[in-house]
């Protein structure tokens, strides 16, 4: 399984993604700069992300809290998801995300 | 340089403890086992620190012995088993300064002007100062303080001008219900049209909107405009695109954040935004004072309360020798010793027969 992340200075990083990590496990976990200060418990928002083009509609919703936590975030967009609550399946192979200002 | 404080305000301890989160608060019972005093500083207005700020309701499943509890409980538990000692918190307010005195004390002062002096400083402060959000908008340093707030200090500074507020929750609501009487003009600026403060607030939001008392408009806040600290307008983003508003005051609402802030300028080395420490006591490169918790770095460090707990037991083994030099340490055990227990305020059983 593999992830493109695209980190604070726009250089493209290609990763592995280990099944049932959450993405901003993996994005952190590869020293890409993301930070993610609550440790991924949805009460930071600092682990906000833009999902690339066709990849948002095929992600699972964001719940409740989610939507609130992105409330602390800047610049949100209807791309926008907090990297802790996406955990990384077979069905986001391939998935590409960009991390967003405010996370770094 | 000394401040023109006077004699009583200097608090005297044996150790000033920076950081009131559950690694800072049990420094406080490994040093009251040992005889030693403590006060606390934390910027928030209230104990717990990352516990009760960040996850107050959500559980934590690995405090050992604690099958499961709660941020808050686990921060109420400790106030408890601390209790005996005494600690002297000093809220709201963030260590900004750390000095030597001539005689080896260490003199520690506020943003509030508070100086406490001890012969041991504890740098429990975790992943920095809570401090509040700020909007990444170019020049947004030059408005702070005086047309842009991020706390309300003075109610009357908004007194008959336009102001908007920016957020979502209780703070945000809070707010704006509160200074509504008192403005000439005032707007509520939140992403979406859904509120997470208490739906009372909510609804009396909603009712200000009715009687056109409130503006309410659903954008981001993306720049500002204005001249010499004061703003003119904000420049408002929504689906059909950007535009300015107008505005004498912005109170923004965005939560808090954790940022290193003055203890970066305390004399100890830094690796990064954490502070190293050996493992045999937990001092930093400078004597006499030490760094636990989630702030300090060593070989296989994990950021964990009980890492912090361990921590804070051997760092005051070691600032038992700054505190009472010429005495001997005295290594016992709470089960067994009528000494610690009657520190801690055990009540003595009658004995059977």
């Amino acid at each position: 399984m593999k992830i493109y992340v695209t980190d604070k200075n726009g250089v493209e990083h290609v990763l592995d993604a280990v099944a049932d990590w959450t993405v901003m496990e993996v994005i952190r976990d590869n020293g890409i700069e993301l930070l993610a200060q609550c440790g991924g418990s949805c009460a930071c928002a600092t682990c906000h992300i833009y999902v690339d083009g066709a990849w948002v509609e095929k992600l699972p919703e964001a719940n409740e809290e989610e939507i609130g936590m992105l409330d602390g975030a800047f610049d949100v967009k209807d791309s926008s998801r907090l990297s802790c609550q996406l955990v990384c399946t077979p069905a986001l192979d391939g998935l590409k995300v960009k991390v967003a200002p405010g996370s770094y | 340089m000394t401040q023109n404080t006077h004699q009583t305000d200097i608090h005297q301890t044996d150790a000033i403890i920076v950081g009131a989160g559950p690694v800072g608060l049990f420094a406080v019972f490994e040093l009251g086992l040992n005889d030693m005093k403590a006060h606390l500083v934390d910027v928030l207005e209230r104990a717990g620190g990352q516990c009760a700020e960040l996850y107050p309701e959500k559980p934590i499943y690995d405090i050992p012995a604690i099958p499961v509890c709660t941020g808050q409980e686990l921060t109420d538990r400790l106030l408890e088993q601390i209790k005996p000692f005494n600690p002297v918190f000093h809220f709201g307010q963030m260590a900004e300064r750390l000095e030597k005195l001539p005689e080896g004390t260490w003199r520690l002062t506020t943003d509030r002007g508070t100086v406490i002096e001890a012969k041991v400083v504890v740098l429990a402060a975790g992943g920095g100062s809570f401090v509040p959000k700020k909007p990444p908008i170019k020049g947004i340093e030059a408005y702070e303080g005086t047309s842009l707030f991020y706390a309300v200090k003075k109610r009357d500074a908004f007194k008959d001008t336009r102001l908007v507020v920016a957020g979502g929750g209780d703070s945000a609501l809070d707010w704006v219900l509160n200074l509504q009487p008192l403005v000439k003009e005032i707007t509520l600026v939140h992403r979406r049209d859904d509120f997470r403060a208490a739906p009372d607030s909510v609804a009396k939001m909603r009712a200000l909107v009715a009687e056109k008392k409130l503006n309410l408009k659903i954008a981001q806040i993306t720049g500002v405009k204005g001249a010499n600290g004061q703003i003119q307008a904000l420049t408002l983003k929504d689906d059909g695109g950007e535009y300015d508003y107008g505005c004498d005051h912005f109170l923004a609402f965005y939560g808090l954040t954790m940022k290193l802030g003055p203890v970066a300028d305390f004399g100890v080395a830094l690796q990064g935004e954490l502070i190293p420490v050996n493992v045999a006591n937990f001092e930093t490169n400078v004597a006499g004072v030490f760094a636990i918790g989630d702030i300090n770095t060593y070989p296989g460090k994990m950021k964990l309360i009980l890492s912090g707990f361990h921590e804070a037991a051997l760092m005051a083994k070691k600032a038992f020798d700054y505190v009472h030099p010429g005495r001997k340490y005295r290594f016992q055990y709470t089960t067994s010793s009528s000494d610690l227990q009657t520190k801690l305020g055990v009540e003595k059983e009658e004995k059977a027969g």
